[in-house]
C-alpha cells in the first residue's frame, strides 16, 4: 500500500509551529517522548515504547563455526524487520532503503563499538563460537525508529542469557537452563543512538522527531554514544551542512539524554531481576491479572495548554480539600490495594476509563489513586516509565533556554505542591 | 418474528465479530393466511449468509425503526460511500483529472471540470498537495471512486480547495460522526472555547484553524483526546482548558 501523502498545509503548519518553538504533541525542543521498557518472560526479549513507536527486540544464540579471519571471536548479527503492521507503506520480504539504513546504523552502533565482548563467546577456537542474533521487529511506526531500536537491542542484549557449555577433549556439552545457570553476555558499555532533526536548513533543531516531523525535516543527525560520553557512531543524512558548533551542541545534548536512558535501562533490568528472583510475575505475565488485551498499552493523551503550570498552581491553591471519606482500604481491582482517595486530580485525563464509576462524585480522585497505586505496583515489576517534561533543568546550552528553565521551575513548584498536598492527605 | 425480538433485545449491547443470530426457517407454509414477510435491513457490521446472521465487526448494536440494524464501531479504515463528503489530498495532476487520496483503498479521481465555474478554458488552480473538500458521486467496490466539488445545481456549496494555514489530522470515524451529528454536544463545547474553523470529512480527516498556532494545536489535541474519553471526562477536560487557556 502506498504511503499516505503529506499535504502542503500539514507541512506548512508544522514548519510554522517549529518556528514558534512548538511541537504537535506539546513537547519542548529537547524533550523525548515517554519511554517505556518491558521485558518478556523469556531472557533476551525486550519491548520498547517511545511515544507511539513500538519496537520489540529478541536475542537468540546458536553454535556456529567462526569466520576464518577471526577464529576466536563470536559473531554478532543484527536484523531489523519492517512489517506492514508498523506502517502500511512498509512491505514484507523486500529490503527497503529505510531498513537497510537502520540495519547498517544499528550494526555500527552496537557491533563496531565493541560493546559486547565477542571473545568470550568462543567455545572451541576456530571451530565453535556462539552466534548472537538480534532481531528487531518494528510494531508501530511513529517516528524515530533508530532510537527505539537501539534502546531495545542493547536492553535485550543486556537481558539475554546464553546456555552454559563445557568442553572436554573434543566434546562440547551444552547445558539446559535446569542443569546449569545460563550466563549473561558481558556488556562493556551501552551505546544508545540519539536522533536530531534539522529544519529550515539547520536553523531549528528537534530531538526525537515524530513521524510527521520526520517527513518535513531537512536533515537528520544520529549520534550513538555511551554514558562515558564516548561517541560510538555519528551519521548525518539528508544532505544539509552542519556547523561545527551545531554538532558539538548535539553531542552535548546526546550525552545528557544517553545518561538518562542508560539509567532507565539499568533500572528496568534491575526491576526485572528482582521480580524474577522473588518469583513474582514478570514480563508480559503482569498483564494477565487484569485480563485485558490492552493492559500493556495505556495511552495518555497530551494536551498542549499554555501557562498550564501557573494555572494549575492556582487551581491547586484554590481547591478545597478533597472529601475525607474512604478511610478503610478500598479494593478497586483484585490485587490492587488502596487507602484513601489520593490526590485531587487537576487534569481530568484518565487512563482507566473502563473501571470508572461515573455516578460517583469523587470519581476523578478515585481514578487518580488507582493510577498511582497501579504505577507503584508496576515499578515493583519490570516496567519503568519516565516522562521527559521536566528534564530541561539539566541542559544549559544556550541563552534562550532561560524561558524553558523557568517553565520547568514552575512545573517543579507544581510538583512540589502536589506532593506536599499528598503527604498532607495521607 | 423471533429474530427481530432477539435483535431488539440486544440493541445497545456490545457485539463481537462472530456473534451469531439464527434466522428462522419457515417449516410449514400457511396457505390460508396471507402474510407479508417483514423486511429487515442490515447495515454495516452485520452480514447475512443463508440462514445465519453474523456480526463481522466489534461494536454496539444500533436499531432504527422499523427494522434497520447496524453495528456502531470505532474504526479508522474508511470505505468510500456515494454521497459522502470527504477531505482529500491531491496527489497527482494529469490531463483532465486530479488524483485524490481520501484514505480509502484506492485513490479517487476528481475531474477538473467538477469545480464551480470551471470550463475547458478556465481551469481551477489546484496544486499537488492541496486539500480538497469534495463529494463522492461514484463509489462502489468495482470502480474507481469519483469525486466532485459541485452540487447538483453547479454551485460550490462549501466544497473545493481549502486549507491555508491550518492543520489536518486523522481521527477515528466514530468521532467524525459525533462531530457532525446535529445533536452533538462535543461541537457545542468546542464552539464555546474559542473561535476557529473546522472542516470535517467523513473519511476521518479533520482540518482545523484558529487565530494562532497555539490555539490550533490546542484544538487538535483536544479533538484527538476526545477519541477515548467518556462524556464526563470530556466535560472536566473542557472546563479545565477553559480555565487554563483563556
Amino acid at each position: 500500500m502506498r504511503e499516505t501523502p503529506m499535504s502542503n498545509c500539514e507541512r506548512d503548519f508544522i514548519l510554522k509551529a517549529i518556528e514558534e518553538r512548538k511541537r504537535l504533541d506539546g513537547r519542548q525542543t529537547y524533550d523525548y517522548r515517554r519511554i517505556k521498557i518491558t521485558f518478556g518472560t523469556d531472557f533476551g526479549c525486550c519491548f520498547v515504547e517511545l511515544g507511539k513507536t513500538r519496537v520489540m527486540a529478541q536475542v537468540s544464540c546458536e553454535l556456529v563455526a567462526p569466520k576464518d579471519s577471526r577464529p576466536i571471536e563470536g559473531i554478532m548479527f543484527f536484523n531489523i524487520e519492517l512489517s506492514p503492521m508498523a506502517a502500511p507503506s512498509f512491505e514484507t520480504g523486500r529490503q527497503s532503503e529505510l531498513s537497510v539504513k537502520l540495519n547498517r546504523q544499528l550494526e555500527r552502533c552496537l557491533r563496531n563499538s565493541k560493546c559486547i565482548d565477542t571473545e568470550s563467546l568462543c567455545v572451541v577456537s576456530g571451530e565453535k563460537v556462539w552466534q548472537i542474533r538480534v532481531d528487531v521487529h518494528v510494531l508501530n511506526h511513529d517516528g524515530n525508529l533508530m532510537d527505539a531500536s537501539s534502546i531495545a537491542a542493547i536492553a535485550a542484549l543486556s537481558h539475554f542469557r546464553r546456555p552454559d557449555v563445557s568442553v572436554q577433549g573434543n566434546d562440547v556439552t551444552v547445558y539446559g537452563p535446569e542443569e546449569r545457570e545460563p550466563i549473561p553476555l558481558s556488556v562493556y558499555h551501552m551505546p544508545i543512538s540519539i536522533s536530531f532533526s534539522f529544519f529550515k536548513q539547520g536553523t531549528f533543531l528537534l530531538v526525537d522527531p515524530s513521524e510527521r516531523e520526520e517527513r518535513v525535516m531537512d536533515g537528520l543527525l544520529m549520534i550513538a554514544m555511551n554514558k562515558h560520553r564516548e561517541i560510538c557512531s555519528i551519521q548525518s543524512s539528508g544532505g544539509i551542512m552542519l556547523l561545527k558548533e551545531q554538532v558539538m551542541r548535539c553531542s552535548k545534548i546526546a550525552s545528557v539524554k544517553v545518561s538518562e536512558i542508560t539509567e532507565l535501562i539499568n533500572q528496568a533490568l534491575l526491576n526485572d531481576k528482582m521480580a524474577r528472583k522473588a518469583g513474582e510475575r514478570c514480563g508480559f505475565a503482569e498483564s494477565m491479572p487484569q485480563e485485558r488485551i490492552t493492559a500493556l498499552k495505556m495511552d495518555e493523551t497530551p494536551v498542549e495548554v499554555t501557562d498550564a503550570a501557573e494555572t494549575a498552581n492556582e487551581i491547586i491553591s484554590a481547591a478545597e480539600d478533597p472529601p475525607q471519606t474512604a478511610a478503610s482500604p478500598v479494593v478497586p481491582l483484585p490485587g490492587v490495594g488502596q487507602v484513601g482517595n489520593g490526590l485531587k486530580n487537576s487534569w481530568g485525563l484518565d487512563e482507566e476509563e473502563e473501571e470508572e464509576e461515573e455516578e460517583e462524585d469523587e470519581e476523578e480522585d478515585e481514578d487518580k489513586g488507582m493510577k498511582t497505586s497501579q504505577q507503584s505496583d508496576r515499578s515493583e515489576g519490570n516496567v519503568v516509565e519516565i516522562s521527559d517534561s521536566e528534564e530541561d533543568e539539566v541542559i544549559v546550552l544556550n541563552p534562550e533556554t532561560s524561558c524553558t528553565a523557568k517553565r520547568s521551575d514552575s512545573s517543579c513548584d507544581q510538583k512540589g505542591a502536589a506532593t506536599s498536598k499528598k503527604t498532607h492527605k495521607r | 418474528m423471533a429474530l427481530i425480538e432477539d435483535l431488539k433485545q440486544r440493541v445497545g449491547s456490545v457485539l463481537l465479530p462472530g456473534d451469531e443470530f439464527f434466522l428462522p426457517t419457515e417449516d410449514n407454509l400457511t396457505l390460508t393466511e396471507l402474510r407479508r414477510p417483514e423486511r429487515l435491513v442490515f447495515g454495516p457490521g452485520l452480514r447475512r449468509s443463508g440462514g445465519r446472521l453474523t456480526a463481522v465487526k466489534g461494536g454496539v448494536l444500533r436499531h432504527k425503526e422499523p427494522n434497520v440494524f447496524w453495528i456502531q464501531s470505532q474504526q479508522k479504515r474508511y470505505v468510500p460511500a456515494k454521497g459522502e463528503c470527504v477531505v482529500g489530498v491531491v496527489t497527482a495532476k494529469s490531463a483532465d483529472v486530479f488524483k485524490v487520496d481520501v484514505g480509502g483503498s484506492e485513490q479517487a479521481s476528481l475531474s477538473y471540470l467538477a469545480f464551480e465555474g470551471a470550463t475547458k478554458r478556465n481551469r481551477p488552480n489546484v496544486q499537488v498537495g492541496d486539500l480538497v473538500y469534495a463529494q463522492f458521486v461514484v463509489a462502489n467496490k468495482d470502480m474507481e471512486p469519483e469525486l466532485v466539488c459541485v452540487d447538483s445545481s453547479g454551485r460550490a456549496n462549501g466544497m473545493g480547495v481549502f486549507g491555508g494555514g491550518g492543520l489536518m489530522f486523522t481521527v477515528c470515524l466514530g468521532l467524525v460522526r459525533r462531530l457532525l451529528s446535529p445533536s452533538s454536544t462535543l461541537r457545542v463545547q468546542l464552539e464555546a472555547l474559542f473561535p476557529g474553523e473546522l472542516v470535517v470529512g467523513m473519511n476521518g480527516r479533520v482540518w482545523a484553524r484558529c487565530a494562532d498556532v497555539t490555539r490550533t494545536l490546542l484544538l487538535f489535541n483536544l479533538i484527538q483526546s476526545c477519541e477515548s474519553m467518556a462524556p464526563t471526562q470530556r466535560d472536566e477536560l473542557f472546563r479545565r482548558v477553559q480555565q487554563g487557556a483563556l
